[in-house]
């Protein structure tokens, strides 16, 4: 019975369901990866109007447009869409689309896992936006605790649209994990024959460490939600010091999370630029293997620095030297693969497209924030950077023009492979242009007034940090509406009746499996395995 | 680069506004104490040799883009590794941090000495205002921030903003010169973080825990500072400011608060009348409740409840002192018995069963506070 299907199936190899079913019922690893880096593109639309929010109250001091209580929910909705949202997804939806074409094989080890990791995260971010909607309509807060949520504000002092929270973040955590045990299993098993681990591309080989570290680490956000459910509905003291609970726990159990969250959002992106680099210099990635025992070396550190977010606790001289130590380290396997970037460029035969363009805006911006990280890590001038808009302008040059320039980049490299057509690359270029400018524009005033001594988080400021704030702002929104350049671009190229169609090579220094497969890539994408030497 | 950057600063602010550059402040400050003019040394040397480093990376790496392009007619190489380099790149950095971390070490080792001080001041936070405590000098008061007014976007139109804007309160901290003052931070509720920029001390104050530091300068002044961990809704309204004056000058402030004290004591003996009850409730209210239950006493809705009209206030009155003494557990509502004194609580419960129409009549005094605690 199951040959006939199969020789049935055979016949109609390129055949596609049709109608909503392809999408809600799908175990393709193409169509996954569109939905995911969609519903990314949506987040991102989404986190963004709340950033907007905030950048339009802080446009000048004195409160115009929101209440103190509402700004609180903004930026604690910015940051965990963003996050979540926006950025993780992208990676797993890159993932999706990439990893199987990359390394040689018809699909994901677990397609119909692959279709429920997918799914849980609407229900996820229904749940979260609607505790949004419903403050709205003045029906309660939706979670005001920050992104970080420490408790007791968030257990003892949370509204009680946090047990939606809760089960929202658990949604994401078995989400995360399931993709996580999907990118191994493909990793593991199904490389091409010849295809060792150390012949793997290196955007496969950051996404193969970054998902250990998300199975590592997801179960200890879920434990965090959870002593937090158990404190707020059943009793318990976790971390209420009035029942002999500890409030510092709840900060190292989220940071012992939230440390290697931030390599994880890092990783792949630089597996981004380490496929986009050579390609458009022409020239083979410099050091290779050093690429991978930095990763390596990267991951491993972001398991032993998680204090260095906790330093103003009050903890003992020791343990602050150890976490100033720890940290610091992390600045030498980083700049090794900056100066590897670099090197890659040395001597190569450049051109300029689009992909390229953001390449060397992430490896320009992700250094400056790469450099004030490092300024963080020196505990005494970080007890005046912490909590200031010296940190907020430090990891939004990181996840901001690092993480998502990335994202822009790889959208930009393998669209014409996703859609067989060639993107506009005039529109390319001035979404890279409008967006670099005022990204800085937006970004880097927030150094200043971080070290004048504005906190972050506040509603409400003096005189003394006006005109930086109003220069945040412009540069804000002058950033938010130029991402409509990208979304018109992208509608285009999918429609393709004014786009070029794009080789199967696509780029001229292109190397790699993907670019042996048609474009658009087919339905699956090598039935049998190409030979690697 | 920072020079660069600086005069970029400076260009795009005088385009923007006529005002005096004075004001800006692009870097950190040095602040008037060993460890932040420690931290601010150390601030300094790091970023510069960020900035070194960023000149040697980006001009390769801009020599390159110039250089090495297609376009130029630039065939590329075909080395892929070179295994001195790559070791020097590893090396050379860990010598670099190595710079960094000795000064680092020093500064901080100095900072956690909090031994052989002068005094002692407990600073325990609450949502949202600092309340400080003389250890042995029996001077104890909360400090409020002035400008409540500034709390919603209705009433924010109406203040003046001067250049202590958000950062004044009704009762500074008071310290004098050149003595060692040693702080232990706590929580009432949420943690805060208490901060002042100018000593280089920022310190979460945490319930169930107490945390030290210690500041010590010679430069009389006021230090102005903000509460740097969110902790709700008027995270942004605590601010946080310090006084060190002379010796003789502190020594004439303790002897003015010990007669404050005294006189406070006194008043709640006393038997008043409804309009001083009524004008000394509108103070303790608006310096207490307004941040949440709003000076038109309407609340918020869904989140802080109105008291007006509603039985809260307008009920059984044991009920009404005993919400305002004990807290409501499991709420934003706090025990303010401890907050504030007999003559405050009875002013306060007066206040807020006449006040907005309530207009119950009711009059509480000292005496009834005193009985129902």
């Amino acid at each position: 019975m199951s040959a006939v299907i199969e020789e049935h199936h055979d016949d109609h190899h390129d055949h596609k369901p049709t109608g909503i079913g392809r999408w809600l019922f799908s175990t393709n690893h193409k169509d996954i990866g569109t939905m995911y880096l969609w519903f990314s593109f949506t987040m991102l639309f989404i986190g963004g109007a709340l950033a907007l929010v905030i950048r339009a109250e802080l446009f000048q001091p004195g409160l115009q447009f929101v209440e103190p209580e509402f700004f609180n929910q903004m930026t604690t909705l910015h940051g965990l869409i963003m996050v979540f949202g926006v950025i993780m997804p992208a990676f797993v939806g890159l993932a999706n689309w990439m990893v199987p074409m990359m390394i040689g094989a018809p699909d994901m080890a677990l397609p119909r896992m692959n279709n429920w990791s997918f799914w849980l995260l609407p229900g996820a971010f229904g749940l979260l936006i609607a505790s949004l909607i419903m403050s709205m309509m003045g029906m309660g807060s939706a979670p005001n605790f920050g992104w970080t949520f420490y408790a007791p504000l968030s257990t003892t002092y949370g509204p009680e649209s946090t047990d939606f929270f809760i089960f929202s973040v658990h949604m994401m955590g078995i989400s995360s994990i399931m993709g996580a045990i999907n990118i191994i299993a493909t990793i593991m098993n199904m490389r091409a024959p010849g295809m060792t681990y150390m012949k793997m591309p290196i955007f496969v080989w950051t996404w193969f460490i970054t998902a250990y570290l998300l199975i590592a680490v997801m179960p200890v956000l879920a434990t965090a939600v959870t002593m937090m459910l158990t404190d707020r509905n059943f009793g318990t003291s976790f971390f209420d010091a009035a029942g002999g609970g500890d409030p510092v726990l709840f900060q190292h159990v989220f940071w012992f999370f939230g440390h290697p969250e931030v390599y994880i959002m890092i990783l792949p992106a630089f597996g981004i630029i380490s496929q986009v680099v050579p390609t458009f210099a022409r020239k083979k990635i410099f050091g290779y293997s050093s690429m991978v025992y930095a990763t390596s070396s990267i991951a491993f550190l972001s398991f032993i620095v998680w204090a260095h977010h906790m330093f103003t606790t009050g903890m003992p001289v020791a343990t602050e030297l150890f976490f100033m130590y720890a940290t610091m380290l992390i600045a030498v396997p980083t700049g090794v693969k900056v100066f590897n970037w670099v090197s890659t460029m040395w001597k190569g035969s450049m051109t300029f497209e689009t992909p390229m363009l953001f390449a060397i805006g992430f490896i320009f911006m992700f250094s400056i924030g790469g450099f004030t990280g490092l300024m963080l890590s020196i505990v005494p001038a970080d007890f005046q950077y912490h909590d200031t808009y010296f940190v907020v302008a430090h990891f939004h040059y990181v996840l901001v023009t690092g993480a998502l320039y990335a994202i822009y980049s790889a959208v930009y490299f393998w669209l014409p492979k996703w859609t067989g057509n060639m993107y506009d690359e005039k529109l390319g270029k001035l979404h890279f242009w409008v967006s670099t400018i005022s990204v800085n524009v937006l970004f880097f005033p927030m150094h200043f007034v971080g070290l004048a001594g504005m906190p972050r988080r506040i509603p409400d400021y003096n005189m003394q940090f006006a005109e930086f704030n109003q220069m945040a702002t412009i540069g804000a929104f002058v950033f938010g509406f130029s991402q409509l350049i990208l979304l018109w671009n992208v509608v285009k190229t999918i429609r393709g009746r004014s786009t070029v169609k794009a080789t199967d090579q696509v780029w001229e220094g292109a190397e790699g499996l993907e670019w042996t497969i048609p474009s658009p890539a087919p339905f699956h994408s090598f039935t049998t395995p190409p030979t690697v030497k | 680069m920072r020079a660069a950057i600086r005069v970029a600063g400076f260009i795009s602010l005088m385009l923007s506004s006529g005002q005096s550059l004075a004001e800006y402040q692009l870097d950190m400050s040095p602040g008037v104490t060993s460890f932040s003019q420690g931290a601010y040394a150390i601030h300094t040397l790091v970023m510069w040799i960020s900035v070194v480093i960023a000149i040697v990376v980006f001009g390769a790496m801009t020599y390159a883009i110039i250089k090495h392009r297609k376009s130029k007619g630039h065939e590329a190489a075909s080395f892929d590794d070179n295994l001195k380099l790559e070791i020097l790149w590893t090396i050379v950095p860990f010598i670099i941090l190595g710079f960094m971390a000795v000064p680092a070490t020093k500064v901080l080792l100095d900072m956690e000495d909090v031994s052989n001080s002068d005094m002692s001041i407990k600073v325990t936070a609450y949502q949202w205002k600092w309340h400080y405590d003389y250890l042995g000098e029996d001077i104890s008061f909360f400090s409020n921030i002035t400008t409540p007014d500034s709390l919603s976007v209705a009433t924010s139109g109406n203040v003046e903003m001067d250049e202590n804007y958000l950062l004044d309160v009704d009762n500074r901290v008071v310290v004098p010169v050149n003595k060692k003052i040693r702080l232990l931070f706590t929580s009432n509720d949420v943690i805060h973080a208490w901060w002042i920029p100018a000593f280089g001390v920022k310190k979460d104050a945490i319930p169930g825990f107490i945390n030290e530091s210690w500041f010590k300068t010679d430069k009389p002044g006021v230090y102005r500072g903000q509460c740097a961990e969110l902790c709700g809704t008027n995270h942004g309204f605590m601010p946080i400011v310090v006084e060190v004056k002379s010796e003789e000058d502190y020594a004439a402030w303790v002897g003015i608060q010990k007669a404050a004290a005294a006189e406070a004591a006194a008043s709640a003996e006393k038997t008043w009348t409804m309009d001083e009850l009524m004008a000394h409730g509108e103070k303790v209210y608006a310096t207490n409740c307004a941040a949440c239950h709003q000076a038109s006493g309407e609340g918020i809705p869904n989140v802080f409840p109105s008291l007006k009209g509603t039985p809260i206030v307008t009920g059984d009155i044991a009920k009404h002192i005993e919400v305002i003494v004990k807290g409501v557990p499991g709420t934003a509502m706090q025990a303010f018995g401890g907050q504030l004194n007999d003559a405050d609580i009875a002013a306060l419960v007066t206040y807020e069963r006449n006040a907005w129409g309530n207009n119950t009549g009711d009059v509480t005094q000292p005496s009834d506070i005193k009985a129902a605690r």
